[in-house]
């Protein structure tokens, strides 16, 4: 077994309302939506038209320069509603599910004896080609391309997390598959990061195919981008894959069932959830089945796909984005604090010490989505290096992409970060800077300057 | 508290576009932020946020200066009294009274011109208004002598905030901290109400030497053998006097007590850089020592490295002014080599210029000029390692 890489910079937040390791049902979703703005950078083209009946599997729209990537209906059923926004910018495209999956049909097959042309192609063409993403960019990868390894993280350390020992249970067929089918693709390694810390399962420990690397510390210790920072950093021209544990099962349950399964647990979570626990559903499910009953409603709520670092507002009866294995619910905060920042503030999470709240380190707190104060130029240095654990100047580097200077957002590693990466450092800002929503802006830009 | 939202509420609308009062706008939001942490929340990226803000960090700062402020109201009437000979018969409330009535007008004075402009630039500008100078504010009277005249402070606190900060745009915009723009201006510009024996002390008898530690460190440099020893025993022997600060200088910069309880307080919250407090400390002592080893003149023979570190406003200027993020070196390493190197300078031009005994300032406004460059280096060795990767690997 390889040497435990500790990382110890970043910050764990502790909130309250952690996923109890139950698996409760939920009333079934009747609706279900697919969102081209889950997939930065994309240009979708519409394949099917309102009221089209489809099988789950089939092909929604696709990647406008690059048609072979599909993005397929979760469900089957007939399409409802395309909703579009201002210059006709599809939103999203709304599934009413049968009551029974009808799925089509893709072939089972032994993904160690195929070729990697043609798991390449049965990937496109089912659909879940876009699970896997790239680095640099953090965009779903390019068919052409050969990575020079892929990476799977076996543990997310991001507030409120789902566990993904207990989203794998029962998934060790798929699982093993979706590694396999993987390995096929890459001329390099196909990484497997656990963290001996945590007991991780059988499923994750007895994987077969793969190279096991462990990581221990503090988040985002389980970000995949930094693990591919200690293990083989991206360099210009370089490109790697990734992917989730719980999206090789859907790979792998395509080789095993031949169908477009994506039916996942979710973690239902956070301080405004009565009994925070877990579902099982599909892809794209209409979260109002899911939430109806469970959250405290004391106070105005924010629900959020996702978790409260990286996710996305939707609203009571939105949909689960196409990443998300979570749904947080926090108090929406959007109210007046008198004299706020001069209280001693037993309540309030802070990575500096300028809050009473250092006193109880172990205490879970209860945290809205104020601001905590208004944005302001940056003034305050060296924090974000404290929660970048990587070798990479984080201030400058989002400094370079403010002035859109693009040499220089190369040479201080924009290959190297996601916005995700550097979620801690927009959360510790003093000044409130939107830090992720910069490091997609350079990337945008990288794109467009590097095509 | 409801109410007072409510009336704020209600006459919002006046200070919008539109409003009757839509040209103070700034202003009317400056003090409703004041009163209530707005309601904003996060519409993109981190649905939640660390609970600091500028003005949170901006407070702490005030309350580290509260030690090196109020022990700079009682020296300021124990060295009235003393000079006057009444010391023994005052008692310590009316020392603190003297003091008090002598500071204050300077704080008022700074801070309503300060704001004033402040608020006016950010009305001009229609941004908000920027936190920075609640700390500026408080750090130029504490760097002032106690006898500087309220015009003066008022025009050295007006070239700073223009000439220092807002012609740069603002807080955070800065290249040298403002609040010692503002004692560099007053130093050039009426260097006799800021050198000399009789400016640091409140209506001085004249009899009474009102010399500074370092000033009286300055005359070594003179005289040779015995005298020199005579006058170091006479003037400079008693470090402790020093390092509580009972003796003659500007107003928050001669205790070494409260300055060090300030710098714990910034420390431990994490708001204060203790990389750059650290290695300014080691960068002065180094200087010392090496004056110790090579002699030279009765200054570098007799005064020990480690006494520097309590004179005048070395210890005052390392924790407060040199730690400033806006103007300091802002890369980890930087940090080290910007706050050595202000140590070391301060050091070496107090020992070698007489003419400016008061070398901390000098020393940290060079460095804020140079630590763009500092920084340049470090982030240009980042790039570099990051290029060698791909030439191990290719």
């Amino acid at each position: 077994m390889s040497e435990v890489k500790k990382i110890k910079k970043g910050l764990d937040i502790k909130l309250a309302g952690k996923a109890e390791k139950v698996l409760e049902k939920a009333d079934r979703s009747e609706t279900y939506a697919i969102k081209p703005s889950n997939f930065p950078g994309l240009t979708p083209k519409l394949k099917i038209k309102v009221d089209a009946e489809i099988k789950a599997g089939d092909s929604l729209f696709f990647d406008k320069y690059c048609p072979e990537i599909n993005f397929a209906s979760p469900v089957s059923g007939k399409v409802i509603a395309v909703n579009r926004g201002e210059r006709r910018k599809i939103l999203e495209v709304v599934i009413q599910a049968d009551a029974e999956i009808q799925y089509q049909e893709f072939k089972k097959a032994d993904p160690n004896v195929l070729s990697r042309e043609e798991i390449k192609e049965k990937l496109l063409k089912s659909g879940l080609w876009a699970f896997v993403r790239q680095r640099p960019y953090d965009v779903i990868a390019k068919p052409e391309d050969t990575p020079k390894a892929i990476f799977v993280s076996a543990f997310d350390t991001a507030p409120l997390a789902a566990d993904i020992d207990f989203l794998l249970e029962n998934e060790a067929v798929a699982f093993q598959a979706g590694l396999d089918a993987l390995a096929k693709l890459t001329d390099g390694k196909l990484y497997l990061n656990t963290n001996p810390n945590l007991n991780q399962s059988k499923i994750i420990s007895g994987a077969k195919n793969v190279e096991v690397r462990q990581f221990t510390g503090v988040h985002p210790v389980g970000n995949v981008g930094i693990q591919i920072h200690h293990i083989s950093p991206m360099n210009k021209g370089e490109v790697a894959w990734v992917i989730r544990p719980q999206e090789v099962i859907f790979i792998g349950r395509l080789f095993t069932k031949g169908i477009y399964d994506v039916s996942r647990k979710i973690a239902l979570c956070g301080s405004e959830v009565k009994t925070p626990c877990y579902f099982e559903t599909i892809l794209g499910a209409s979260v109002r089945n899911i939430l109806k009953g469970k959250l405290k409603d004391d106070e105005k709520i924010r629900v959020i796909s996702g978790n409260v670092l990286t996710g996305e507002q939707i609203s009571e009866d939105g949909f689960l984005n196409f990443y998300d294995s979570q749904i947080t619910v926090i108090p929406e905060g959007d109210k007046f604090e008198f004299l706020g920042w001069a209280l001693p503030g037993l309540q309030k999470f802070s990575m500096s010490k300028t809050f009473f709240s250092w006193l109880t380190p172990n205490k879970e707190y209860r945290l809205d989505a104020n601001l905590h104060g208004e944005h302001r130029a940056f003034v305050m240095t060296g924090e974000y290096d404290k929660v970048l654990p990587m070798d990479v100047l984080p201030q400058q580097l989002v400094k370079s992409i403010m002035i859109e200077d693009i040499d220089q957002m190369e040479q201080l590693g924009i290959y190297e970060v996601a916005p995700e990466d550097l979620a801690l450092c927009e959360f510790v800002c003093t000044s409130k800077i939107n830090v992720q929503d910069l490091v997609r802006k350079g990337i945008d830009l990288m794109i467009k300057e590097m095509s | 508290m409801k109410a007072l939202r409510k009336f704020l509420d209600k006459k919002k609308p006046l200070f919008q576009k539109g409003g009757k009062f839509a040209k103070l706008q700034s202003s009317f939001e400056a003090f409703e932020t004041f009163l209530f942490v707005p309601d904003h929340t996060s519409h993109t990226g981190t649905h939640i946020k660390d609970a600091i803000d500028l003005k949170r960090t901006m407070s702490i700062v005030v309350m580290a200066l509260i030690p090196a402020l109020l022990f700079g109201i009682y020296n300021t009437g124990y060295q009235h009294f003393l000079s006057v000979g009444e010391l023994a018969n005052t008692d310590f409330l009316d020392i603190c009274i003297y003091g008090l009535i002598k500071i204050l007008p300077i704080i008022v004075v700074s801070y309503v011109v300060g704001l004033g402009i402040e608020f006016a630039f950010a009305q001009m500008r229609g941004h908000q208004v920027n936190e920075g100078f609640l700390v500026s504010g408080m750090l130029i009277p504490l760097i002032m002598p106690v006898t500087a005249p309220l015009w003066m402070v008022a025009v050295s606190t007006a070239f700073a905030v223009v000439i220092g900060k807002e012609v740069f745009g603002g807080t955070g915009m800065n290249i040298w901290n403002p609040a010692l723009v503002a004692r560099a201006f007053f130093f050039f510009a009426y260097p006799s109400k800021m050198s000399g024996e009789s400016v640091w002390i409140a209506e001085k008898a004249d009899s009474f030497s009102g010399a500074t530690p370092l000033a009286h460190a300055a005359n070594l440099v003179d005289v040779k053998g015995d005298a020199a020893v005579t006058l170091y025993q006479q003037h400079l022997s008693n470090v402790w006097d020093m390092f509580v600060g009972f003796i003659p200088g500007s107003i928050g910069e001669t205790s070494t007590i409260a300055i060090l309880i300030g710098a714990v307080i910034l420390i431990a919250t994490g708001i204060g850089s203790w990389k750059i407090i650290v290695s300014v400390f080691a960068g002065g002592y180094v200087m010392g020592m090496l004056f110790n080893l090579i002699g030279g003149n009765s200054y570098m023979e007799l005064i020990p490295a480690w006494q520097h570190l309590i004179m005048g406003g070395f210890a005052f200027g390392a924790v407060f002014m040199a730690t400033d993020p806006v103007s300091g070196a802002q890369t980890a390493r930087g940090k080290y080599i910007y706050g050595f190197l202000i140590g070391f300078l301060a050091v070496l031009i107090r020992v070698l210029n007489a003419g400016f005994p008061e070398a901390m300032m000098l020393s940290i406004l060079l460095m804020n000029t140079f630590a763009p460059l500092i920084d340049h280096y470090v982030v240009q060795g980042n790039i570099k390692r990051r290029l060698k990767r791909v030439k191990v690997s290719a």
